[in-house]
Formats: C-alpha cells, structure tokens, sequence
C-alpha cells in the first residue's frame, strides 16, 4: 500500500514552526546588538546584565519559594484526592468530587484568576505571596490528582491487602508498599505541579499584591517595557532548564504525555 | 454499578481535604463572580455595599459585542487550524517507528512545557518591524517595507495557534496510536481511495481525540488575554483585555466580575455541548476502550 507523504510533510513544517522562533531567540541572546536586528557579533553581556540584576533574582526567589510549597500541598492534597477517587470509584460522593476535580482544569486561567481575586478582595486579605500560594496550590490539585490517578488505575490492591494479611500496621505498609508503587505517579505529579506553578503568570498577575513579583511576572512587565535582549537571555537559560527537566520527566514517567 | 449507599467515615476522611479545598477556593470564587456583578463599585477599587444593576447598564457599551465576537471567531479560527495541523501530525507520530516516535513525541512536548510568556515573546521578536519574519517577507516581496506585522488580530490568530498547538496534537495522537491501522488497510483492500479511507474510517475512530482536541484548544482560547495584550492592538482586543482593563486599568471589579460570568457562559456552552455529544457516544461506540 503506497502511503501519502502529505502526513509526514505536515508534520516537518509544524517541527519547523514551533522550533524556528525559539531558535532564533537563543542565537539572539547571544547578539551584541541591543534591538537583534543584525548580528553584530556574539556576546555575553545580556547574561551578565541578567545575573547582576537584583530584581530578577528577587522574582526567581519568589517564585521558587511558591513553586515547593505549591508542589508539596498540592501533591498531598491532590493524592488523597486520587485515592479516594480510585477506591470508592462510582460512589455518588466520588461522581460529585470528580467533576470538582475535573472543572478547574477546562477553567480559563484568566477566570481563575479573577473569581480569586474577588475572593480574596471579598474576604479583606492582603494581596502578596500568600495569595498567589493558595491559588497556586488550588489549580495544581487538579493535575496531580488526574496524573496519580492514571497512575492508580494499574495499581493492584491484592498486594496492600496481601502486606496487612503478613502482618504489616497501617504505617508500615504505607511507607514499605504504597509509596514505593506511588512514587512514579508521584514524581510525574509533583514536576507537573512544580512546573505549572513557576510558569504561571495569568492567575500570579491578578492576586499578587505589591512585592510579591513572581518571575513570570517580572518577565511580562520587561517584556511591556524593557530591553529585550535580557528577556533573550533569561529565555534561553528557562529553555535550557525545561528541556533538561522534560527528558529527566520523561525517563522517569516512561511515556506517559503529560496533561493527558 | 451505581452505588447510592451513604459514604463510610473512611471515604469522607480521604475525600474531605480535596473536596473542602476546591469548595473554598474554586467554588465559592466562582459563584463569587456571579454575585459581585450585581454589586455597586466602591470609589477605593472595592466592592460597595448593597445591590446595583448599575453593572449590567455597562455591559451595553457599544464595543462589546464586536469584541464578543471577534473572541468567538478568533478562538474558533484558532481551533480550525490547529486541527487541520493536528490531525496529520498525529496520524504521522502514531504511524513512526518507536524509537524516532519518541523523538518527535519529545519535539512536540518541549514547547508544551517551555515558558508560556517565553514563547509569546519570541513571535515578538520575530514579528518586529526589524525582525526576522517581516525583512524574509519583504525580500521575497510578499511585504513592503512599511507593512506591520504585528498588533493585529492576525498576528493574534497566529501566536495562538503556536500556543495551543502543542495541546491538540498530543490528545489527537493518543487517539491515533490506539488506532488499529490495520482497519485503512482493510478499506483499501475493498477499494476505498487514500482520502476516503482517512476521512470515512480514520477520522471517525479519532474522533474522541478531535473531541478532546477542540475543547483543550477552544476553552483556553477563549480566555486569552496575555497574546492579544502582547501582539495584539487596540483594533484586536478580546474579551480577556477588558476583563484585564476593568481590574488594572480603572479598578472596578463589579465591572470585571460582570465580564467574566459573560465569559463563563460562554465558555459552559461548548462544553456542555461536548459532554453530551460523549456520553451519547460512549454508550455505542467500537473503537472506545473504556479509559481516562
């Protein structure tokens, strides 16, 4: 049977298209030029501009210090999730806690963010790193709980039971059978999360207050008003920490696209 | 299967910390929402007391229903074309050999992953008068040296579909890779052309997959507001912008709330629609396994 070249020609140009503009901005992170609209020799001052900005490393703070404690809370809160979806699966409680699971994931991000923020206006809490914290947290519930799930649907209980039936407490068989079965789902779940949360810039930028710059949100307003060969670089060293971060996910996820 | 037994003590304490979670923090918001957009705006950039319709009179501005619009069709167009883009690139991934399939799988995730903001800027760059895209037009001619590229709904419509296609080709290859191709051999055999055997018995056993596809790419667009903000001008402005406008600009958040229950409907529309188009499918469909 001759097959169509019509798929494969399709799929080079869409190769093309994602990966023609982040080229061309690596090779311009290293352009002396300040506007990129020549090349005028390379250099590495846009990345010594970036390390010796206070700003910038004030934001990477912020945001990783949101991005752990986001990860931890919603890895526990999103498992106990996933498990009480797997075991009492197709309970009337479960049919309801799945779709309050699921909708936060068809949300708008920005609708997320404005329902936040009129909460937290509502409540008379004081915008900042907090508030983007527990927003944080709330969407990443969501994907930890349907990333351990999947995990949980090839999960077999025989071998919980068959560990109390030798004897194991409760403690026990957590620690020596669940979370080393778990800790691939876990571990997928909690980069999910980690990622999603560093990333976020919609939902930070409408609850964060003043001094809570997270760096998403320093990278929008240098992208509103400043010089764009920083942004350049700063791109280029987030490319480099992504790609390393999605090959490392991959080995350990084994296949399993992410967000699906 | 239904099982309408009262829940035990142990599946409340594992339900209650995710369940009590999203009540306060999604919930409650979101009917918050609902409620603000009937309330009075505090000259503080609060929210007054009492109860107004002075709102909805706003939401008759003249604008709005162009910019309502021009949200629909740009979301729409953007889905339109990452599925004519997603469709054959899935059908190719599923089709590859393992081990370049993990390759190119990999090549589609990356963008998946990259810095949202990061990627948005790059087509700024690139869409810049002095940039790349605009003189490789102007030198083959296809641009004069005055066109602008950006600030338009077009450059809006393409930085989308960069954005959200990464999004519809993975559920699309999912799909395709469950696909027993064995089945287009099949149709072939009988006489079936290429084209009628991907539109007649591809597509329709995918179509799970294009459903997914849509909503993951149609939702979301919806929604935008950082690309029209970023490469869009003030003639592509969508619905996200003034939702952006009415908090950060002139901080009147009944205003905002008003808006975003506007964009809520919109968005519960197609999914809905969805919804009900899956669960009438499910129940007699061949090609579904019973997964996600």
């Amino acid at each position: 049977m001759k097959r169509s070249r019509f798929p494969l020609i399709v799929t080079l140009l869409v190769l093309l298209f994602f990966y023609l503009p982040i080229m061309v901005l690596v090779i311009n992170s290293f352009n002396a030029s300040r506007f990129g609209s020549g090349w005028e020799g390379f250099s590495l001052i846009w990345y010594r501009r970036l390390f010796d900005s206070p700003e910038i490393w004030r934001a990477v703070q912020n945001s990783l210090v949101i991005a752990f404690g986001a990860t931890l809370l919603s890895l526990l809160l999103g498992t106990t999730a996933a498990f009480a979806l797997h075991k009492y699966a197709r309970s009337r409680l479960q049919r309801s806690h799945y779709l309050l699971i699921y909708t936060p994931l068809v949300v708008p991000e920005i609708l997320t963010g404005i329902s936040l923020l009129m909460f937290f206006v509502a409540l008379g809490w004081e915008l900042g790193l907090w508030t983007i914290f527990l927003s944080h947290v709330t969407f990443c519930i969501s994907y930890v709980a349907m990333v351990v799930l999947a995990r949980l649907q090839d999960f077999d209980y025989s071998i919980v039971e068959a560990s109390q039936d030798l004897g194991a407490d409760w403690l026990t068989t957590a620690r020596k059978v669940l979370l080393p079965m778990l800790a691939p789902g876990l571990t997928a779940g909690g980069l999910l999360a980690f990622t999603l949360s560093i990333d976020d810039f919609v939902i930070s930028f409408f609850v964060a207050g003043p001094g809570s710059t997270t760096l998403p949100i320093r990278i929008y307003s240098m992208i509103k008003h400043g010089s764009p060969p920083m942004i350049n670089a700063l791109s280029t060293l987030l490319l480099v920490i992504t790609f390393s971060a999605v090959v490392v996910s991959q080995r350990v996820g084994e296949g399993t696209p992410p967000g699906s | 299967m239904k099982s309408n037994r009262r829940a035990s003590w142990k599946e409340w304490f594992v339900t209650s910390p995710s369940l009590f979670w999203l009540s306060f923090f999604f919930v409650i918001p979101t009917l918050l929402v609902f409620a603000i957009a009937f309330k009075p705006a505090n000259p503080y950039g609060g929210i007054g007391k009492g109860w107004s319709l002075q709102t909805l009179f706003h939401l008759a501005n003249p604008n709005y229903p162009s910019i309502l619009w021009r949200t629909l069709w740009i979301s729409l167009l953007t889905t339109v074309i990452c599925l004519v883009l997603a469709v054959p690139t899935g059908y190719h991934i599923a089709r590859l050999k393992p081990r370049v399939r993990q390759l190119v799988l990999l090549l589609v995730i990356v963008p998946f992953w990259t810095s949202f903001l990061v990627r948005i800027f790059a087509w700024k760059i690139l869409l810049h008068p002095e940039g790349f895209v605009k003189r490789a037009l102007v030198m083959v001619g296809l641009a004069g040296p005055e066109s602008i590229l950006m600030y338009n709904s077009a450059a809006v419509l393409l930085v989308m579909v960069y954005t959200y296609l990464p999004f519809s080709i993975l559920p699309i290859y999912a799909a395709a890779e469950k696909y027993d191709f064995r089945l287009s051999e099949a149709a072939r055999d009988l006489g079936a052309g290429a084209v009628r055997t991907f539109f007649s018995v591809f597509l329709p056993a995918i179509r799970r997959g294009i459903l997914t596809s849509v909503l993951v790419v149609f939702i979301p667009a919806l929604g935008s507001y950082v690309i029209p903000d970023i490469v869009g001008g003030p003639g592509s402005e969508m619905m996200g912008n003034k939702i952006a406008q009415r908090v950060f600009v002139d901080r009147n958040l009944p205003h905002a709330a008003a808006l975003s229950a506007l964009l809520i409907l919109a968005v519960m529309a197609p999914l809905v629609m969805v919804l009900l188009l899956q669960r009438n499918r499910v129940k007699n469909d061949p090609f579904i396994s019973e997964d996600s």
